[in-house]
């Protein structure tokens, strides 16, 4: 929007965050308040009938919230944000505009399997429809197409299974079918891929994971492009191109252009489902994201380091990151993320479901939990945990099967981090027969 | 309000402004004459006008149905030419071709600036106008820009590209 782009650093740690103007503090003000007082009778009108910009009540927007909404969308490249409590409400909000019953969103097989949980079976509640296309087969996403279909719903890089997801042809995909290419960009960030210069239309982010960083405050964001054409699709959308009634027949994408959909964010999605983001943990998520660049290359160096370790282990059956050359999703990361191919990876030890147990109560550093993005090492056995509730079926679908075991490398020093696996390694060997040294 | 600047360089490029030409362009405005300004409270046109009237511009809207009416206590004017007194910018809400003889009109009254709404874009007036010495922006909205540039825009979540560790007026 603005003429001069400054870098991915640098916007990390200014974008939307001057000095107060209250008070000149530096660092961005907590306003723990839910509402905001008029002018006048005439100022709360124009705020209220969306004529001028302005907070009236935390639920729609706050002034702490909307830097961090500004910082997000800057880092992206898109024109506007929408802060949410969580991921999960990221992802219905971004749909809300774009849904009604009866209606088809086309999503990847192989989601986050709290996202495939949530498209299963909550959004029938809503009477919408989540259709499974492959990612690994961006023509499987044409076919799924159908005159319902009103979103397009993929990860850029997929958790567990390392997958990085081939985004130009199935954002082709979705231009030629008319509808939106929605991309959740948690596990890359965008440090590390921007969907929007692939062209996806929206991004969203469970903010809890490297954008807060530390483990702290649980949050999400829906980032628009702002380069949807509405009206070209307009019978489709009628959230965004027939008059609004509560507003009294405004049009969200005449009245406000390029910035419709994120308007409609605040002053319908998070007015009537009301899952807003709290002022805490958004800055508490800003003091994380100005340090995103430095983490995420450190993240990914350790990683890089653990998947060669892994790789060469006489325990590990097999590495599943997409940073190792004999990775199917390899060129894929030299293309969309070549900075790293982030820091979640996946193994199999050898001796299968109980040799993995072992080595995941035999970490020191690592911890065991169903997070992924801190700044500490983790561990998990996704499907004990957070896969559990998908079928067996979906479960080697989604890349968690039995035997998988799920790193999120932290930035502790690399050689405690790769000590620690070799112990926990030599632990999980010595319950099995013949026991086999670590290298 | 903002520093008064006698003259703006011309856009080099008509698809991208810098912020400094679109401040430069604003500050040397004090009234603005709105072609296609809607009397109905919750159209754009009629948002835009009192955004910049409420930012201390004179909006003068232009609009032939309305004529001798008013909209936000100012009066209104069938065309351009029956405004009884000068104007520094005229806001086309119209389509891009319409644009055209509007942005004539503009430069033979003695108008500094000529500015086409976000969807309305004219080349061909454009340099006409540019030709004549005015300054032109096309394919914006005046009340995102301001807002955008001078903060309050970044209040609902958008990205206005704006990096300053000066302190804002409150």
């Amino acid at each position: 929007m603005a003429d001069k782009q400054f870098g991915f650093e640098t916007r990390s740690l200014h974008a939307g965050a001057a000095p107060d103007p209250a008070t000149g503090a530096r660092s961005v003000p907590i306003y723990q308040t839910t509402s905001f007082v008029f002018d006048d009778v005439d100022h709360a009108a124009s705020l209220f009938n969306l004529q001028r910009p302005g907070f009236i009540y935390s639920r729609l927007t706050n002034p702490t919230v909307s830097v961090l909404e500004e910082r997000i969308a800057a880092l992206e490249g898109g024109i506007g944000a929408t802060a949410t409590s969580s991921g999960h409400a990221a992802q219905i909000l971004a749909l809300f505009p774009l849904m009604a019953p009866g209606l088809e969103v086309v999503a990847s097989s192989k989601l986050y399997g709290g996202s495939i949980n949530q498209m299963k079976h909550s959004y029938k509640k809503f009477g919408w429809n989540a259709v499974f296309a492959d990612p690994d087969d961006p023509a499987s996403f044409k076919k799924a197409v159908t005159d319902k279909t009103r979103a397009i719903f993929v990860e850029s890089l997929a958790n567990p299974g390392g997958i990085v997801i081939d985004l130009e042809p199935i954002a082709r995909i979705a231009k030629d079918a008319g509808v939106p290419l929605i991309v959740d960009n948690t596990l890359a960030t965008p440090w590390l891929c921007r969907p929007f210069e692939w062209g996806a239309d929206m991004v969203v982010h469970s903010t809890t994971k490297y954008l807060s960083g530390n483990g702290s405050s649980v949050g999400g964001v829906v980032v628009d492009s702002g380069k949807f054409d509405w009206f070209k699709a307009k019978a489709k959308y009628p959230s965004m191109t027939a008059p609004a009634p509560e507003y009294h027949g405004l049009t969200f994408a005449e009245t406000f252009g390029p910035l419709g959909y994120t308007v409609y964010g605040h002053a319908v999605g998070l007015r009537d489902l009301g899952p807003c983001q709290s002022p805490m943990n958004a800055w508490i998520t800003l003091q994380g994201i100005e340090t995103l660049a430095i983490r995420m290359e450190r993240h990914c160096q350790n990683a890089q380091r653990v998947a060669e370790h892994l790789a060469k282990h006489k325990q590990v059956a097999w590495v599943s990151y997409a940073g190792l050359k004999d990775s199917p999703y390899f060129k894929n990361y030299r293309k969309y993320m070549p900075r790293g191919a982030g820091a979640v990876l996946t193994f199999g030890v050898k001796g299968g479901y109980e040799a993995g147990v072992k080595v995941v109560e035999s970490v020191e550093l690592f911890s065991h939990l169903a997070n992924i993005g801190d700044t500490r090492s983790l561990i998990i056995h996704p499907a004990s945990t957070t896969h559990r509730q998908l079928t067996p079926e979906q479960l080697v679908a989604a890349g968690a099967g039995p035997d998988v075991i799920r790193l999120c490398i932290g930035i502790e020093t690399i050689d405690d981090i790769l000590a620690d696996l070799d112990q926990a390694l030599a632990k999980a060997g010595a319950g099995a027969a013949p026991a086999k040294a670590a290298e | 309000m903002l520093a008064a600047m006698t003259r703006a360089a011309p856009a080099m490029s008509h698809d991208t402004y810098t912020d400094e030409f679109l401040k430069s362009t604003l500050a040397r405005v004090r009234t603005i004459a709105v072609v296609g300004a809607s009397a109905n409270w919750n159209r754009p046109s009629f948002f835009v006008m009192k955004y910049l009237q409420a930012k201390g511009f004179r909006i003068v809207p232009v609009n032939p149905k309305e004529a001798g009416s008013t909209i936000l206590g100012e009066p209104v004017y069938a065309s351009l030419a029956e405004i009884p007194h000068p104007v520094d910018m005229v806001e086309i809400f119209r389509s891009s071709a319409e644009a055209g003889p509007i942005a004539d009109e503009a430069a033979r009254l003695g108008a500094k600036v000529v500015w086409m709404q976000i969807g309305v874009r004219n080349d061909e007036a454009c340099k006409r106008a540019e030709d004549a010495g005015l300054t032109v922006v096309m394919n914006r909205c005046p009340k995102i820009e301001y807002s955008r540039l001078y903060g309050e825009l970044s209040w609902g979540g958008f990205n206005s590209g704006v990096i300053s560790s000066k302190r804002r007026k409150a």
